[in-house]
C-alpha cells in the first residue's frame, strides 16, 4: 500500500466500499440484518463496553449504513459519520450529542421551514432554547451568543432565501466563544462545498436531496471534524461522567473520537432514528455519481437563472451567482463551481400568479422537495413555511411572490420551454385579475 | 526513523508480534485499559503491560519495568507510550537500551527529547497517534463504526486481519 491522496471523485465511488471481505462482492452488499453474532460471550462484553469496534444492532450500527458513514466522512473531510432516518434527525442528533435541558443555541433565521419548527417548538420543549438571528451573518450571531450557548447552526445555502453563509467568519465567531459551528450542507453537497475545509466542526445533511439525488429515501447523516476541543469546558455533556455509559467521560476515553462515540453510542441509540440499510445503499449508489450529477445540476441553474432575469414577468432573481446577488463574493469564494441548483425568484403578479405560473407547468413537478434529478418547483409561502408566523416568515426570507425551483438534469431548452408558456399563463391570469374592478 | 504517513504505520504493524504498554491502567475507563483490551482481545499484537503497581491485567501478566521485561521475554517489537510528555524520555532510554525495535507515543505524549533519543537510538517512531486506532484502521475496525479509515482499495482483504475473538482462547 502506498500513501496517496485520492481526488473527490475517486472517492465518492470508492470510500467506505472496499470488495466485501467475506465474500468478495464488488458492490457494497445490503446487510438487512437487524442483528450480529457475537464471536463470544468476552466479544459481546467489549462491543457493549465500546472497548472493540463491531456491529451489535442496526439501530447503533450496520455494516451497509457504516460504508455510506464513511464515505460520507471521507468526502466532507471529517473524522466520521452518523447516519440518521432524515435530515431533521441528523440535526437533532447533532444538537442533543452537545446540549441539554438548560442550554441554548444560536442559529441563522434563514432556515429551512422544518428545521425552524424542529428548533423553536420541539427543542424547545425539550428545555433547549435557540435563538434565531434574523440575516445570520457574522455579526448577528457573535450578538445572540449567551455563556450557556452550546452551538451555532448555519445553512451553507439558506433554503429558501440562497443567502450563503460565511463558514469561515463564523467559525472563527463560535470558536472565540468556545462552541462549535454547526453547517447544513444541504444545498451545497461536499461536491461543492466541504465546510469542514472552512473551519465547521460538524456538517449536517438531507440526504434526502442530492446524496441520494432521485428522490427516492429519506436519510439524514452528520459528519465531524475529530478537531473541536470538546474538553475545553462548554461541553459537560461530553466531559463528564456519563451515566448513560458507566460514568465514563467521553472526552477522557475517547480523545479526538469523543463526539461522534458519544452521538451513536447514547443520542443515537435512545433516540432511535437510525437509517435503514436499505435506503443507505441507495444513498451509496447515489454518491457513486454525485460528482457528475452536480455540474449538469448547476449548469442547468445558470441557464435558467438567466433566462428567468430577462423576462418582464419576473421581478427578481436571487441565484447567488447573478450581478445582482448580494451573495456574490460569498458564492465565489465558498462555491467556486456554482451555488448548486436550488434557488428562488418572484413574479411580478405576486402570490396570484405565482399560483397560475406553477399550475401551468408540464414538466417541472409540483412538490415539496429539492436535489432530485428531476426539476421541481414550489410555492414556499403556501407550503413549506406555512406553519410559521408572519414575522418568522420574514425572518427566513420568504415573501408571497416567491417561486422556489431545483432545477434537476433535463435538457434545458425542455425546461425553458416549459417556463416560457407557464410565465405567460401566469401573466394573462395577472392581466385577467387586474382587469376585475 | 520517525514513521509519518499511513503505509509506514501499516508496515510496522505488520511487522511486529509484541507490544510493551508503559503505563497500561486496569481502571476500565482509562483510555490506556481500552488500547490494552483492544490489542488483547484482537490478538494481532501480543501486548503486555507494563505497570510496576500491577501484578496483571484481565490475567496478562504484568512487568515493573521495561528491563525486567526484556529479562524475561526479549526485546520488545514496540513499546506503547501511556505516560505525561515529562516522562516520555525515561521510557525512550530504557526502551533503546532493552533493543526495543519501535516506540509508539500516544496521543498527547510529545516530547521532542524522547522523540530525538529514540530516532538516535535507531528505533522506528510514531508520535501522537493511538496504536488502537491504527490497528482499527488495518483491520476493519474504524469503518465498523462509521469513521473515515482513509483507505480506498479495490483488494478483497484487509490489511490487518485480526483473528475472531474467542476461537483462540489464550
Ligand atoms: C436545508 C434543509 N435541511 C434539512 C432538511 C430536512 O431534511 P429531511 O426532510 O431529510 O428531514 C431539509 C428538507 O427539506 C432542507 O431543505
Amino acid at each position: 500500500m502506498e500513501d496517496r491522496r485520492f481526488g473527490f471523485r475517486t472517492r465518492a465511488v470508492h470510500a467506505g466500499t472496499p470488495p466485501d471481505p467475506a465474500t468478495g462482492a464488488r458492490a457494497q452488499p445490503l446487510y438487512l440484518s437487524t442483528s450480529f453474532v457475537f464471536d463470544s460471550a468476552e466479544h459481546a462484553a467489549e462491543l457493549f463496553s465500546l472497548r472493540t469496534y463491531g456491529n451489535i444492532y442496526s439501530r447503533i450500527g450496520n455494516p451497509t449504513v457504516s460504508a455510506f458513514e464513511e464515505r460520507m466522512a471521507s468526502l466532507e473531510g471529517g473524522l466520521g459519520g452518523i447516519a440518521t432516518a432524515s435530515g431533521l434527525a441528523a440535526q437533532l442528533v447533532a444538537i442533543l450529542s452537545l446540549a441539554q435541558t438548560g442550554d441554548h443555541f444560536v442559529a441563522s433565521a434563514n432556515l429551512y421551514g422544518g428545521t425552524v419548527t424542529q428548533f423553536t417548538v420541539t427543542l424547545r420543549r425539550m428545555g433547549i432554547a435557540c435563538t434565531l438571528a434574523p440575516g445570520g451573518a457574522p455579526a448577528d450571531i457573535a450578538q445572540a451568543i449567551r455563556p450557556e450557548t452550546k452551538a451555532v447552526f448555519v445553512e451553507t445555502i439558506g433554503n429558501p432565501a440562497g443567502n450563503i453563509a460565511d463558514i469561515e467568519a463564523l467559525a472563527a465567531v463560535a470558536h472565540r466563544h468556545g462552541v462549535p459551528l454547526i453547517v447544513d450542507n444541504t444545498f451545497a453537497s461536499p461536491a461543492l462545498c466541504r465546510p469542514i475545509e472552512w473551519g465547521a466542526d460538524i456538517v449536517v445533511h438531507s440526504a434526502t436531496k442530492y446524496i441520494g439525488g432521485h428522490g427516492t429515501v429519506i436519510g439524514g447523516v452528520l459528519v465531524e471534524s475529530g478537531a473541536f476541543p470538546w474538553g475545553a469546558g462548554k461541553h459537560p455533556l461530553l466531559a463528564q461522567p456519563s451515566p448513560g455509559y458507566h460514568d465514563m467521560n467521553f472526552v477522557e476515553t475517547f480523545g479526538e473520537y469523543a463526539y461522534l462515540m458519544r452521538a451513536r453510542a447514547e443520542v443515537l441509540r435512545d433516540v432511535g432514528a437510525c437509517l435503514s440499510p436499505m435506503n443507505a445503499w441507495l444513498m451509496l449508489q447515489g454518491l457513486e455519481t454525485l460528482a457528475v450529477r452536480m455540474p449538469v445540476h448547476v449548469e442547468n441553474a445558470r441557464t435558467v437563472a438567466r433566462f428567468l432575469q430577462g423576462r418582464d414577468e419576473v421581478a427578481w432573481v436571487s441565484f447567488a451567482e447573478l450581478e445582482s446577488s448580494p451573495y456574490r463574493a460569498l458564492s465565489a469564494k465558498y462555491l467556486p463551481d456554482g451555488p448548486g441548483s436550488i434557488f428562488t425568484f418572484g413574479l411580478r403578479g405576486g402570490g396570484e400568479a405565482g399560483r397560475a405560473f406553477i399550475e401551468a407547468l408540464e414538466l417541472w413537478s409540483h412538490l415539496a422537495n429539492v436535489g432530485d434529478a428531476k426539476s421541481l418547483v414550489i410555492h414556499p409561502a403556501s407550503t413549506t413555511h406555512q406553519q410559521l408566523s408572519e414575522e418568522e416568515m420574514r425572518a427566513s426570507g420568504v415573501t408571497p411572490e416567491m417561486v422556489r425551483v431545483s432545477v434537476g438534469l433535463e435538457d434545458a431548452a425542455d425546461l425553458l420551454w416549459d417556463l416560457d408558456r407557464a410565465l405567460h399563463a401566469a401573466a394573462s391570469q395577472t392581466l385577467v385579475t387586474e382587469g376585475k374592478p | 526513523m520517525i514513521l509519518n504517513g499511513l503505509s509506514a504505520r501499516l508496515a510496522l504493524l505488520r511487522r511486529s508480534r509484541t507490544v510493551a504498554m508503559v503505563g497500561a491502567s486496569n481502571k476500565t475507563t482509562r483510555p490506556s485499559y481500552f488500547v490494552f483490551s483492544y490489542l488483547r482481545t484482537h490478538r494481532v499484537l501480543e501486548v503486555t503491560p507494563i505497570n510496576p503497581a500491577l501484578a496483571e491485567i484481565d490475567g496478562i501478566k504484568a512487568f515493573p519495568t521495561l528491563t525486567a521485561y526484556a529479562a524475561e521475554r526479549g526485546a520488545p517489537d514496540i513499546v506503547d507510550v501511556f505516560r505525561k510528555p515529562s516522562e516520555a524520555a525515561a521510557v525512550a532510554r530504557e526502551a533503546v537500551a532493552v533493543g526495543a525495535k519501535a516506540i509508539w507515543f500516544q496521543y498527547g505524549v510529545i516530547d521532542p527529547e524522547a522523540i530525538r533519543i529514540a530516532d538516535e537510538g535507531g528505533l522506528d517512531v510514531v508520535v501522537d497517534r493511538c496504536i488502537k486506532v491504527e490497528s482499527a484502521r488495518f483491520d476493519g475496525g474504524l469503518s465498523v463504526g462509521g469513521f473515515n479509515s482513509g483507505l480506498v482499495t479495490a483488494r478483497r482483504f484487509r490489511p490487518l486481519e485480526s483473528e475472531p475473538m474467542g476461537r483462540h482462547a489464550r
